[in-house]
């Protein structure tokens, strides 16, 4: 559905996007994964026809994203990161706007919003400016959607929306994907990955890993522990002066130690804990997540 | 503390007759942020309905709640930002209510929207909060050499802070809200959008301060983040729906991790 | 969110008028195009009334600031004239020629600065600036009324400051005709001429040159400073991205934008004709059909130079910076509105020419002063034509359908 070969963009000699190829499937639920500045926005603008790559070339939906736009954008849902609505009309305002600008109206797209648009109804008449972080997603995302796109570009949705709306709101996504709609998403939060068929790590323009979630984490190279003690602060600093030790970080209330080899066991480090007088050790082999294999690749 | 005594306020002695003698004994030892029934009302709109908590010294005190569930409002009026509709809230000993100037050079306050001049360089933003927390020269001096240090960034000593990667920026303003060594530091969503192992260098940097005695007061919309922190407690509609440290928090609800202690807690 | 808590009774208002002034719009071009693509347009126009009906701001910058403007203008630029310093050239000496100096000075709006020997004083004094007018009387004042009952004087205006010099001499006259009148009562009748000259600025500007001057002004910073900052407002809000990646055309987007401007824009002008007229007893003697379509061309040509300024801007802020500084300056200095043109230096003359405000100016002063028609008026009109054409032109082609 989507499919980008070397794209690279610049601004002012920094370079935003790096040599980037990715293809998205019919239907797909996409991710990119990437911190702030990693180039996720301007990958997404390309894609939305709003910028041209500096070079490289695209297609959506068979469509070239430089000579074909206009018909790309009558195909493409867009939701930009910041809220891109208009504050001081109110959401039934804001969505017939957006249909009329689509040359369709509101009873027409039904079908396809309703389960999202039910939870806004309620406050047809208020305006957008006046919603609450989630309310205001949920809206974009009828606007996105009223034309009924068959490719979906959502630029960081879950930015600033707290964890209920943000669980809601990546459910709503699994439902239109069932639908067959192409969705194409970006997100800076790592543990949302695992939410997406597929997913690319992006950082500072360039593509870290591809694949499903669980072909990323099953890449991890080394042998990771779960720790925990008493003390994080503590436990963080001494496993790092492990022999052998490649990294150590907190990821929730265990610290997650990563090693270059196999030589010590989970008891070795136990007692190596122990000898630095942590109390509580708990030590357990465990699997990488997202977040750990986005470290290693940094 | 000793020094906290004599800025002790009348209205605190209300406080401590309150409370249990094990609980003085608590409030003159550790405790660093208290409030005690903290209300404010925009018209009729509760923002903060009557919460109750402390924070002792040298604790990871994460703040949680969903947009508009109080947070802001209430850490407005730890800062003194904001005068409470009623209620009692004492930081580092000081009434806020009362002396809201007062407490503002003992604390330190990050924010993720607005922390640093992003036209100064490095150091000349280093130099200006020290001036405003009216460090005397030499001290600005030799803070700034041991930041540069400490942060690595000496080489970028004289750039313009707006260039700079949001993770630097966001560890550099962290430290320069520590620059007047303040007993408590306020971080409101510190980590938004920052890469992993910049976001667990900068725990690692909270950490740290915690270790020195600093106490720390976090919002966060990371709930993984939320497990770094000693004790938690999660605001919904104005009140403190829950608090405690987030492994109890998790046994008691059953939940496997503090996501789901979020949704079972703010959706109900 | 502002007006819906404050203003609950107003906003309803509103609404009914956006819909009253959107449904004319529907009404209207549905005519002239397919009923799909005019939804389309219709639907950007009307959510265009709604962000200007519900921002107070914006109506209080359109409808409250020409209002303020030609008050202020009307009544500092005509009203505030006291004391103002002249030089008494009286060669004839007469009982006559004091009496009326007398006159002048007892008034209260003329000092006498200086009296004056000689004609080469006079041009001293001029050059000097120390005087804003003289008045001149012949060797014989006295005398010529004695025996011929009439006499006649020269009043003399700095007119470097047209306004000023032309409301002196009014003043001036009309005291000279109290004295006549008040002679005449006790005997016979005797007529008093004055004769009237302007140095320095021989094309003599007219009283009322601050409405024109205002409109030119209002209407400009309306049209171009209200649809930059409007377009920019979309570019700072993101709304721009979610426009560009729609089916919607630069040029629908553009008119969306700017139609609903130049309708309030037009309101403005006559709100700004009927305040000149009413109020400072403008004349309107020309074709109102003709004002009124020369203020749409000359909109026009503010619109596109809006639109142009917003392709070059990223805020509203500084998209007002720029019309403020590009248009209101050049508008209000260079175009003839306060400083006459013809004594500016070559320079900054030939910069007035390009200044769209320089052309309309002496249409409007043209139409309702001198009552001239398009025959006289063409030059003008066919150059703020072209302006139109061009500044369309180049603000289509500047306008981005994609973001950088």
């Amino acid at each position: 559905m989507i499919n980008i070969e070397n794209i690279s963009k610049s601004y002012d000699g920094v370079l935003a996007l790096d040599n980037i190829s990715l293809n998205v499937k019919p239907g797909e639920l996409f991710g990119i994964l990437g911190p702030d500045g990693a180039g996720k926005t301007t990958l997404i603008r390309i894609l939305a026809t709003l910028i041209k790559a500096d070079s490289g070339t695209g297609t959506l939906a068979g469509l070239d994203l430089v000579k074909d736009y206009r018909k790309i954008r009558t195909i493409v849902g867009y939701m930009p990161g910041r809220f891109s609505l208009y504050q001081d009309l109110t959401v039934r305002e804001n969505l017939e706007f957006f249909a009329n600008v689509f040359g369709t109206t509101i009873q027409q797209s039904y079908d396809l919003i309703r389960d999202i648009y039910v939870q806004i109804e309620p406050f047809n008449e208020r305006r957008a400016g006046a919603l609450s972080g989630g309310m205001k997603q949920k809206l974009a995302l009828c606007c996105a959607m009223i034309h009924l796109p068959k490719v979906l570009l959502l630029d960081e949705p879950g930015t600033g929306v707290d964890p209920v709306s943000r669980k809601e709101f990546w459910d709503m996504l699994k439902h239109l994907r069932s639908t067959g709609i192409t969705i194409f998403v970006s997100t800076a939060n790592m543990d949302e990955a695992e939410k997406c068929d597929r997913v690319v790590l992006l950082q500072k323009g360039k593509l870290l890993a591809s694949g499903t979630p669980s072909e990323i984490t099953a890449a991890y190279p080394h042998p990771l522990y779960a720790v925990r003690a008493n003390d994080m602060y503590r436990l963080i600093n001494d496993l790092r002066t492990l022999d052998q030790a490649a990294g150590c970080y907190a990821f929730g209330e265990y610290a997650h130690l990563s090693m270059l080899s196999d030589n010590l066991n989970t008891k070795d480090i136990q007692h190596f804990l122990e000898r630095k007088g942590h109390e509580d050790v708990e030590v357990l082999p465990t699997t990488a997540n997202i977040e750990d294999c986005f470290i290693e690749l940094m | 503390m000793w020094r906290y005594f004599p800025l002790l306020p009348t209205s605190k002695t209300v406080l401590l007759n309150s409370c249990s003698p094990q609980e003085v004994y608590t409030i003159m030892n550790d405790t660093v942020i208290s409030t005690e029934q903290l209300t404010r009302t925009f018209g009729a709109f509760t923002a903060v309905d009557h919460i109750s908590f402390d924070v002792k010294k040298g604790e990871i005190f994460g703040f949680l709640g969903a947009n508009g569930a109080g947070k802001t409002t209430a850490l407005r009026m730890l800062t003194g930002l904001l005068q409470p509709s009623s209620g009692k809230v004492a930081v580092a000993g000081i009434d806020v209510a009362r002396y809201p100037e007062k407490v503002k050079s003992r604390i330190g306050y990050m924010s993720q929207k607005f922390s640093l001049y992003p036209d100064l360089t490095i150091r000349e933003n280093i130099r200006l909060y020290g001036g405003i927390y009216g460090l005397t020269r030499s001290d600005i001096r030799s803070k700034t050499e041991a930041l540069l240090d400490q942060l690595e960034l000496r080489e970028q000593a004289d750039q313009v802070v707006g260039d700079l990667p949001l993770g630097w920026k966001q560890k550099l303003a962290f430290s320069v809200a520590l620059i007047h060594e303040p007993e408590v530091v306020f971080l409101d969503e510190p980590t938004s959008g920052v890469d992993p192992l910049t976001r667990r260098q900068f725990w690692d940097l909270i950490y740290a301060a915690a270790h020195r005695g600093t106490t720390l007061m976090v919002t966060t919309h990371y709930m993984e983040e939320a497990e770094y922190c000693n004790r938690v407690s999660i605001m919904v509609d104005g009140k403190i729906k829950a608090l405690d440290t987030p492994r109890r928090m998790k046994d008691t609800l059953h939940a496997e991790n503090m996501d789901e202690v979020f949704r079972k807690l703010a959706r109900e | 969110m502002r007006c819906s808590e404050n203003w609950p009774g107003n906003e309803k208002d509103l609404n009914g008028r956006t819909a009253h002034i959107t449904a004319y719009f529907t009404a209207h071009f549905t005519a002239h195009h397919t009923a799909h693509k005019m939804n389309r347009f219709a639907a950007f126009i009307k959510k265009e009334f709604r962000h200007i009906l519900r921002d107070r701001r914006t109506l209080l910058i359109l409808f409250g600031m020409p209002v303020v403007q030609v008050l202020l203008f009307g009544f500092v630029l005509t009203n505030e004239i006291k004391d103002a310093a002249i030089a008494v050239l009286d060669p004839s000496h007469d009982a006559q020629s004091i009496a009326l100096t007398n006159k002048m000075v007892s008034s209260g709006y003329f000092k006498i600065e200086q009296y004056l020997n000689t004609p080469a004083e006079l041009e001293q004094a001029f050059k000097e600036g120390s005087i804003k007018l003289a008045l001149v009387f012949p060797n014989d004042f006295g005398h010529s009324l004695a025996h011929n009952n009439k006499a006649s004087l020269q009043i003399i205006g700095d007119a470097s400051d047209p306004n000023t010099a032309t409301t002196l001499i009014n003043y001036a006259q009309a005291i000279i005709g109290d004295y006549q009148a008040t002679y005449n009562r006790a005997s016979i009748p005797i007529s008093i001429g004055a004769e009237t000259h302007m140095r320095y600025n021989p094309e003599q500007k007219a009283v009322f040159n601050f409405v024109p001057g205002v409109m030119t002004l209002i209407l400009m910073l309306v049209s171009a400073m209200m649809t930059s900052i409007t377009l920019a407002r979309e570019k700072e809000l993101g709304t721009m991205e979610v426009l560009l990646v729609s089916p919607l055309q630069p040029i629908q987007i553009i008119l969306g934008k700017t139609t609903p401007y130049l309708v309030l824009s037009f309101l403005n002008a006559v709100l700004v004709v009927i305040l000149g007229i009413f109020i400072f007893g403008m004349p309107m003697r020309g074709s109102l059909l003709l004002l009124g379509a020369e203020c749409f061309l000359y909109m026009f040509v503010s619109l596109a130079l809006g639109i142009f300024i917003s392709t070059r801007t990223k805020d509203q802020m500084s998209a007002m910076f720029f019309s403020a500084l590009g248009l209101m300056m050049p508008t209000m200095l260079l175009s003839g509105f306060i400083f006459p043109r013809e004594s500016m230096p070559w320079i900054l003359q030939k910069i007035g020419m390009a200044i769209p405000a320089t052309w309309f100016n002496p249409i409007i002063k043209g139409i309702m002063i001198k009552g001239v028609g398009l025959e006289t008026l063409g030059v003008q009109t066919a150059v703020l034509g072209g302006m139109a054409i061009f500044f369309i032109a180049i603000s289509l082609r500047s306008f981005k359908d994609r973001l950088e």
